[in-house]
């Protein structure tokens, strides 16, 4: 009934142009990225019963806070657990699961508002949509580096851009929907997950059905691929599993960790940040705005960056994102001191759009060290890192700015030493990509395997 | 097996795709334009 999933069937005829795999991937991108513009959701649901203000029984922020955490939690997890799966299905298997778990988790969501069970909710937006976000954002990653051989970094870039563009369609979308579903007694939460569930539903799987994957012997027209391997570039494969024991899984696992750390610690408090720091210059309202830049500034980086690694090599991109990040958190406590805004929003933005760059660079840079077989299986382990800097970042802005604040600093003064300890994560980052090196010819796959097809590729435990 | 150059009937296939999802894209990133000039106004 569902063989017009297989692999198999997915395999383009000649002729297809490589240029409708990017609209795909950004079909499933442009939905899961929505997790980002959650919080839009938060508020509502405080009042569902008290519609003007909370009322006793409503749900609380903190407990609403744990649907995100769950969902994030859940990417991480099924990224890494099913990463195989996806390489091995091949990527409209995937997609078109990743599509019923995220448009399936927003109708189970919408239930639980409906009959106010949170667990429900938990259960629907957490775990089902957090695996659908899981699946979608590895699904595409292998499909692309196969097609853009000779330019990875760019195609999975525009998919990546695409996860980071979402919240800029989700936010009003859902905003509005909320109004119309809205009655002086009613607040259109349910209504809104469940339309939202199915527009995301449809959306992805026009995606899935576009997707296709180059036939084996396929290559862009005049790409030669290089006789010999080039420095940090591997003409080899690692299997999956293996790529866990070479120093370079870590190395970048730590790389990825360290970046995001950085940046995900002042994403969520830059609108506090700029308002404390500049005070009574910028305020709330133009914090939000300046939220939003940033946004647009992590959206359009992850496809920059990512492109330009094709030139100038993933490592040395890295290089570039500590080397400049160091110096850009160490001058947002001098920006502050003379009190120049422009030179605080120059700092943001770069530092922002190096941030979204790091996520999309990431999944070229593991094409490199273990080739194409199985990167997107690889990039799904990867993502644990993701995960562990979701926590230790904004736990060590808060903490802290917290800490200064409580001890008599000034809070304009109170995100210094952030800046400095971010600065210096970075330092270490730096440090970790100073030691990637190719991957040993031990963990190779052998010829034979290599050239197998994918469905011929070991089964659990035969490793 | 080489691709294409100049792959045949694929060009309303990619313009539309494109504007599948390109259109939403676009209107998201203005209306964030937008909120973010009236923050600044």
């Amino acid at each position: 009934m569902f063989s017009f999933l297989d692999r198999e069937r997915t395999i383009a005829s000649p002729g297809y142009t490589r240029w409708l795999i990017p609209p795909a991937a950004l079909c499933v991108h442009l939905c899961i990225g929505q997790t980002y513009a959650f919080s839009v959701f938060n508020l509502p649901m405080t009042k569902l019963i008290g519609i003007t203000r909370s009322a006793p029984g409503d749900w609380k922020l903190t407990e609403l806070g744990w649907i995100f955490s769950i969902a994030i939690f859940f990417l991480g997890a099924s990224a890494a657990v099913l990463g195989r799966w996806v390489e091995e299905g091949g990527p409209r298997r995937a997609m078109f699961t990743a599509a019923l778990c995220f448009g399936g988790g927003f109708l189970v969501a919408a239930l639980g508002v409906s009959i106010h069970r949170l667990w429900i909710v938990y259960l629907g937006y957490g775990v089902l949509g957090g695996i659908g976000l899981g699946l979608g954002y590895i699904s595409p990653v292998s499909t692309l580096i196969r097609w853009f051989p000779d330019r990875p970094g760019m195609a999975t870039g525009m998919a990546i851009m695409g996860f980071g563009g979402a919240a800029f369609i989700a936010a009003p979308l859902s905003v509005w929907l909320m109004a119309k579903f809205s009655t002086p007694i009613h607040i259109g939460v349910a209504e809104t997950f469940f339309v939202i569930g199915l527009i995301y539903f449809c959306f992805m799987v026009v995606g899935a059905a576009i997707v296709r994957i180059p036939a084996p012997d396929w290559a862009p027209a005049g790409y030669t691929p290089p006789a010999q391997p080039r420095r940090l570039v591997t003409t080899q494969h690692v299997y999956v599993y293996d790529a866990l024991k070479t120093p370079q899984f870590w190395l970048i696992w730590w790389i990825l960790c360290l970046n995001v750390t950085a940046g995900i610690g002042v994403l969520g408090q830059a609108s506090a940040m700029s308002q404390e720091m500049f005070k009574g210059r910028i305020t709330a309202v133009a914090a939000s705005g300046l939220v939003g830049l940033f946004s647009l500034f992590n959206m359009a980086g992850r496809f920059f960056w990512s492109s330009i690694s094709d030139y100038i090599g993933r490592k040395s991109t890295y290089f570039v994102f500590f080397a400049l990040g160091t110096a850009l958190y160490a001058t947002v406590p001098y920006a502050g001191a003379i009190g120049s805004v422009a030179l605080f929003v120059l700092c943001y933005a770069v530092i922002f759009s190096m941030y979204g760059g790091g996520f999309a660079t990431v999944p070229a840079y593991l094409r490199d060290m273990f080739g194409t077989r199985y990167v997107g299986a690889i990039h799904g382990l990867l993502l644990t890192a993701w995960s562990m800097a979701g926590i230790f970042g904004p736990v060590l802005v808060n903490y802290i700015r917290e800490y200064n604040v409580t001890h008599g600093v000034a809070k304009a003064q109170a995100y210094n030493s952030t800046m400095y300890i971010m600065a210096g994560l970075l330092i270490i980052g730096f440090i970790c990509n100073v030691f990637v090196k190719d991957v040993h010819s031990r963990f190779h796959m052998r010829a034979v395997e290599a050239d197998a097809e994918v469905e011929a590729a070991p089964v659990f435990g035969e490793r | 097996m080489a691709d294409d150059p100049k792959p045949q009937g694929y060009g309303i296939k990619l313009a539309l795709a494109w504007s599948f999802v390109g259109i939403p894209l676009a209107w998201g990133i203005v209306q964030t334009l937008i909120n973010a000039l009236k923050a600044f106004q």
